[in-house]
C-alpha cells in the first residue's frame, strides 16, 4: 500500500496565496474574454463582409483558434514572437493567447446565432417601415444575444482554465503559477494542486450558476 | 390609390409578373385568387417596395413606390402588409411588439404608441393578451396580433398575404372576422387568399391571376357566377 502522510495544514496555511492567485487567474479570464468578444464582432463582420481578403483572414484565424491546442497558441504568443524580437511578458503572452482562442471560438458562435435568426424576422420589421440597421438593433440583436449568452459564458469557464496553461510560459501569479511555486519548495504536490483544483471548480461552477440567473432574468421569453 | 401599370418581374430566368395592371382606389376591398406560383405574393411585396420591379411602375398615392428618390421607410408606414408566417418578434410581448414601430418609425412617445397598441390589440380582440410572449398564444392569435401591429402605424393601405394559410382549420376564422370587420370599416385592402368564401363575401373585385397575369378581374357575382377566362373556370371547379 501507499505510505504518505497528508500535510493539508501547509496546503491550507498557504490559502490566502492561492486566493490572491484566483484573483489575478479571474482578471486574466475576463480581460481574454472581453478582447475575445471585441475581436469575435469584428471577425464576425470580416467573415460577412463579402470582401474575400477580410473573410478569408476572418477564417484562416478562426481554424487556428479552433483546430490547434490552446498550449501552442500561448508558447508562440511567447516564445514564438520572441523569435522574432517581439518580447511580450508572461502575462501578457497569456491574456494574448487566450484571446486569440476566445476569439476563434466566439466569432463561430456569433456566426451561428445571426444565422438562427430568420431573415423574415428583418423584412416584418423593414414592412413596418424600419431602417436595416433599425431592424437589425431592435429585432435581430436582442434575439441573437440571447442564442450566444450560454455559449459565450461557456467560453468564459474554458478561459479560466486555460489561464493554468500559463505555467508553461514562466507565468507565477496566477493560481496554477502560484500553486507551481509552492510545490517546487514543498513538494506537497498532492495537496497544492487538489486545492487549487477546488479553487477553480468553484470559480467555474459560480460562473456556469451566475450565467444561468442573468439569462433566466434576461431572456424571459 | 394604389396604380400598377404593366408591372414585370423575374427571379432569375423566371418571369413571375408579366405586366400586371391594376388600380385600387381609396376603401375598395379587392382580393386576389390563383393557384401557387401565380405570381399573386410577389405583386405583393413589389408593392410596398420589399421586391424591385424590372418594368412598369407603381404608384401609392401618386408616389413612385420603386423611383430612388422615394423614401421607401416613410411609405412603408403608409401601407401595412402582414404575411403568411406572422413574423412574431418573440423577445418582445405581444403589447411591445406592436409598440415597437410606432416607437422607433413615427418617434412617437412611450405613452403615446402603448395606447395606440392597446387600442389596436383590444380591436383585434388580444385586450388581455398585452404582456405575453407570443410563443405562448396560438397561430391565430400571432396572427391578429400581427394585423394589430400594422394597423399600429396608421397606414391608409393594408396587404395581407395569404394570412390564414399556415393556420390550422379551426383557427382561420378568427383570423378572417378580423379581416372582415377591417373592410366593413372601410379599409382600403389588396387580399391574396385562398378562401374563396372569404373572396366572395368581403371583395368589391376579385382579381385572378394564372403563370403571372391577371386572367380576369371582377366583382365577385360575376367572377364566381359567370367566369369567362378558361383557366379561372378550371380552378374554381377543382377548387369547389
Amino acid at each position: 500500500m501507499f505510505n504518505y502522510t497528508f500535510h493539508w495544514n501547509q496546503a491550507l496555511k498557504a490559502l490566502p496565496q492561492m486566493l490572491d492567485g484566483a484573483l489575478i487567474t479571474l482578471q486574466i479570464a475576463l480581460l481574454s474574454m472581453l478582447i475575445g468578444v471585441v475581436c469575435a464582432l469584428a471577425l464576425t463582420g470580416f467573415r460577412l463582409s463579402g470582401n474575400r481578403v477580410l473573410s478569408g483572414f476572418a477564417a484562416t484565424w478562426v481554424e487556428i483558434a479552433r483546430n490547434t491546442p490552446a498550449l501552442f497558441q500561448i508558447y508562440m504568443a511567447h516564445f514564438g514572437l520572441g523569435n522574432f524580437g517581439i518580447h511580450l511578458s508572461p502575462y501578457t503572452a497569456l491574456l494574448v493567447g487566450i484571446a486569440f482562442n476566445n476569439a476563434g471560438y466566439l466569432a463561430e458562435n456569433f456566426r451561428g446565432a445571426l444565422k438562427a435568426i430568420p431573415d423574415t424576422q428583418t423584412r416584418a420589421g423593414r414592412s413596418l417601415g424600419m431602417t436595416a440597421l433599425q431592424a437589425f438593433r431592435f429585432i435581430v440583436l436582442p434575439q441573437m444575444l440571447r442564442v450566444a449568452f450560454l455559449p459565450t459564458t461557456n467560453q468564459m469557464v474554458w478561459a479560466i482554465l486555460m489561464t493554468s496553461l500559463g505555467v508553461t510560459v514562466g507565468m507565477n501569479t496566477d493560481l496554477a503559477g502560484v500553486t507551481q511555486e509552492l510545490n517546487a519548495r514543498s513538494f506537497r504536490t498532492f495537496e497544492f494542486f487538489a486545492l487549487a483544483a477546488v479553487i477553480y471548480y468553484i470559480i467555474a461552477k459560480a460562473v456556469t450558476l451566475a450565467a444561468r440567473a442573468i439569462a433566466s432574468r434576461m431572456f424571459r421569453y | 390609390m394604389i396604380e400598377i401599370e404593366n408591372v414585370r418581374k423575374s427571379f432569375g430566368t423566371l418571369e413571375v409578373l408579366k405586366g400586371i395592371d391594376l388600380t385600387v382606389k381609396k376603401g375598395e376591398v379587392v382580393t386576389v385568387i390563383g393557384g401557387s406560383g401565380s405570381g399573386k405574393s410577389t405583386l405583393l411585396t413589389c408593392i410596398n417596395g420589399l421586391e424591385p420591379i424590372d418594368a412598369g411602375r407603381i404608384k401609392i398615392d401618386g408616389t413612385e413606390v420603386h423611383a430612388k428618390s422615394t423614401d421607401l421607410n416613410k411609405l412603408r408606414s403608409k401601407v401595412g402588409i402582414v404575411f403568411q408566417q406572422w413574423n412574431a418578434f418573440p423577445h418582445l410581448t405581444v403589447l411591445e411588439n406592436v409598440m415597437l414601430a410606432p416607437r422607433k418609425v413615427l418617434g412617437l412617445s412611450k405613452q403615446n404608441a402603448e395606447e395606440i397598441a392597446v387600442k389596436q390589440l383590444t380591436h383585434v380582440g388580444l385586450g388581455e393578451k398585452l404582456s405575453v410572449y407570443p410563443n405562448r398564444m396560438s397561430g391565430g392569435q400571432q396572427q391578429r396580433m400581427a394585423i394589430a401591429r400594422a394597423l399600429a402605424m396608421s397606414p391608409e393601405y393594408m396587404l395581407f398575404d395569404e394570412v390564414t394559410s399556415a393556420l390550422d382549420p379551426q383557427l382561420v376564422g378568427e383570423v378572417l372576422d378580423t379581416l372582415r370587420m377591417l373592410a366593413s370599416e372601410g379599409m382600403t385592402m389588396i387580399c391574396v387568399t385562398h378562401e374563396m368564401k372569404f373572396a366572395r363575401e368581403v371583395s368589391d373585385r376579385v382579381a385572378f391571376f394564372h403563370k403571372g397575369v391577371m386572367a380576369e378581374i371582377a366583382p365577385p357575382e360575376a367572377l364566381f357566377g359567370a367566369p369567362k377566362d378558361p383557366e379561372l373556370q378550371k380552378f374554381l371547379a377543382a377548387t369547389h
